[in-house]
């Protein structure tokens, strides 16, 4: 591990690696993220990036928006892809470089799921960052296994039925040395985490909340809020797991009922009947409440 | 060197004299054996490279994508079931011009569930924009490899080297091995024209909307056209270093004379020539035309060398299903429409599923086809365990 005082971590200066004119849409929670994440992780850095939003918006010849090397080729393999990027680096002794792979939670949780565990098992030194919006979002809306309990996508029209699944701790549970969770509000928490993970070697996990105006149904100013506001209801809590242990917990001293999450966005709207909450709040308040206790926060 | 050995070990040492930096597979039978063997070889140290152990074909096919975009020169093998989980990567590297080097030991493809040979696996993938040479016998696998590199890097296109599983990669026979100094003289290092480097920030994978996406697949096409001089050249300068022939677009035998001439790929073509030997002392003259280029599919070539052949018969181990012969229809294209009067191709589907192919066998397709047309038919079809509504 290098090891990096805490100003170095501090620090990023603005250099808009992941460059403005791309066709995201307004309040964009992924193109805000990539942004922070590329600047972060400065010039010697390359990005492979899996089919979705991201790649579609950033990277239609002859127009990319990116100022670092930009390798996209599947939905479904962005982490072998990383692999076999970082083995040729490795046998052609260049670098040192940052490989980093994104994409949003269809690629990482689902579709991908297979290749970043094979990533993570091999112990390629490679930083995951995933995307999270919650949804299929490229594709118009559709649920995956990270759309939350309750929320409509136009795959579960009358709410989804299950709950997220945890990839953090699944990350964890193949004992690489980083994993850690963030979202775009906090841009200097992020940002920080992208740069104390790269001092790691070997694997490494970093997953952000990223608010999709379209699919969550709220308008685009509102994205850092909303953002803010899933970590004050304590539905997505955000801490490291260092070697095992999780660690660094943000702890939220004012805690909000979820309602103030939930009542933002369209997805949930049909969890309330005239103004009143349904059971399915209740529930979802349950998760706020299990986070709340598993992580002390 | 002539050595006595198994056509796998054949393929992974001439494989390893190729110098490959990143080799990623995953183990499915019959390739196991070249795989395995590579692996020592990397663990031994006696071959420098990354050997990446995944977790399926799609991840080996993946991790050699990422390799080979940034700068190594990548290798992977695989088969049947395999290659098919690969299918949606090769497209990309194919598109992508990643040149990138594959064996197939050629398996059938499931269901039901058959280990043994046939050519189903990668002819199905024909469309896919990657070279696919067949080999004859273990010398000429282990020399297509040697060839392979050279011609993928010289044209940007991936390649793969088909070898008929079991029946090649399983046989052991003598195999002239190269000295490393010889591979190195022919094979230079390979200089990436378009890499993933931060040094010089690029883009690679941009999606392409319909004012883009056509003109790159015409200009892949033309590459695949474009490369037949290519393969041909580079089994001409192979020739002349290393003192035999291998590869190139088609080879003959005994066509000059011949009445009837057998189209076909890979390993069988030895069987066929001992028929043609045997009925050449008959006074029955039949002759061989061997694809070793299935894609590019030289239709120049094969007017050549058929223009005057009034009777061919194309043998082939795939079948399209609910078409029939997929050479056979490769070669039947290869006339100008005018010619075809009085021309025929017959189509036969053979060997399927490792079914083996007897010259008893291939003498009953040449009587048959001495006397008629035959448009479509299974050599070897026991139609005694087919029940009566399924016939």
């Amino acid at each position: 591990m290098m090891e990096l005082h805490e100003e170095d971590l501090n620090r990023v200066e603005k250099k808009n690696l992941f460059a403005s004119g791309h066709r995201a849409c307004g309040g964009c929670g992924q193109a805000l993220a990539a942004r922070l994440v590329a600047d972060a992780a400065g010039e010697n850095t390359i990005a492979c990036v899996a089919t979705g939003c991201l790649e579609i918006f950033s990277s239609p010849y002859p127009d990319p928006s990116w100022r670092i090397p930009f390798l996209h080729s599947l939905f479904e393999n962005v982490s072998a892809v990383a692999s076999g990027v970082e083995a040729a680096y490795k046998a052609m002794n260049k670098g040192p470089v940052n490989i980093i792979a994104m994409g949003g939670d269809g690629s990482t949780a689902d579709i991908g799921f297979q290749s970043i565990s094979g990533m993570f098992e091999r112990g390629h030194n490679v930083l995951y960052v995933c995307y999270d919006n919650e949804a299929y979002m490229n594709t118009g809306v559709q649920r995956s296994s990270f759309t939350p309990y309750g929320a409509k996508t136009t795959t579960t029209p009358m709410g989804n039925p299950t709950r997220k699944k945890n990839l953090p701790m699944l990350a964890a549970v193949h004992g690489i040395p980083y994993v850690a969770t963030a979202t775009v509000d906090d841009y200097r928490d992020l940002q920080r985490k992208v740069k104390k993970a790269l001092t790691f070697e070997g694997p490494k996990y970093l997953h952000v909340l990223a608010p999709c105006p379209l699919g969550w149904g709220h308008s685009g100013d509102l994205s850092v809020l909303i953002s803010r506001l899933a970590k004050d209801t304590c539905l997505f809590p955000v801490f490291e797991i260092i070697n095992g242990s999780v660690t660094n917990i943000q702890k939220v001293p004012h805690k909000k009922p979820v309602e103030e999450y939930l009542n933002l966005q369209a997805r949930f709207k049909h969890l309330f009947k005239k103004g009143e909450p349904t059971g399915m709040v209740a529930e979802i308040q349950e998760i706020a409440n299990q986070n709340i206790e598993r992580f002390n926060l | 060197m002539l050595k006595y050995l198994e056509g796998s070990h054949a393929v992974s040492q001439v494989v390893a004299m190729c110098r490959p930096q990143v080799i990623s597979a995953y183990p499915i039978t019959p390739q196991t054996h070249i795989v395995e063997d590579l692996a020592r070889l990397v663990g031994e140290g006696k071959l420098e490279a990354e050997f990446i152990n995944v977790e399926s074909e799609f991840s080996a096919a993946s991790v050699i994508l990422g390799a080979s975009a940034a700068g190594a020169r990548a290798y992977t093998t695989t088969t049947s079931q395999g290659l098919l989980l690969m299918t949606e990567v090769l497209y990309c590297i194919a598109g992508m011009r990643l040149p990138i080097v594959l064996t197939c030991a050629n398996r059938a493809i499931s269901a039901p569930l058959n280990i043994w040979n046939d050519q189903q696996d990668s002819m199905t993938v024909r469309d896919a924009g990657w070279i696919q040479l067949y080999a004859e016998d273990n010398q000429e696998a282990a020399d297509l490899h040697v060839q392979a590199f050279k011609i993928a890097e010289a044209t940007s296109l991936p390649m793969m080297v088909c070898m008929d599983g079991f029946i090649l990669t399983h046989a052991f026979e003598p195999v002239d091995i190269p000295e490393q100094k010889e591979v190195d003289a022919f094979l230079p290092s390979f200089k990436p024209q378009h890499i993933i480097d931060p040094r010089w920030p690029r883009a690679l994978g941009l999606y392409a909307d319909p004012r883009f996406y056509m003109e790159t697949r015409y200009i892949l096409h033309r590459a695949l056209e474009k490369s037949e001089e290519v393969i041909k050249q580079v089994s001409a300068d192979f020739a002349q270093a290393f003192g035999r022939n291998s590869g190139g677009l088609i080879k003959t035998y005994k066509l000059e004379d011949a009445d009837v001439v057998i189209v076909t790929m890979g390993s069988v073509a030895g069987t066929i020539k001992d028929l043609i030997d045997r009925l050449e002392t008959a006074g029955k003259h039949v002759g061989l035309l061997q694809i070793c280029s299935f894609r590019p599919f030289p239709k120049q070539e094969v007017y050549r060398a058929l223009k005057n052949k009034m009777n061919i018969v194309v043998l082939e181990k795939a079948v399209s299903l609910g078409r029939g012969g997929i050479l056979a229809s490769d070669i039947r294209w290869s006339f100008p429409r005018a010619e075809q009067p009085g021309r025929r191709i017959s189509s036969y589907i053979a060997g399927l599923g490792g079914r083996n192919i007897s010259t008893d066998g291939l003498m009953e397709m040449v009587n048959r086809v001495s006397k008629e047309h035959v448009e479509l038919a299974f050599l070897g079809l026991n139609k005694e365990i087919i029940a009566e509504r399924d016939l």
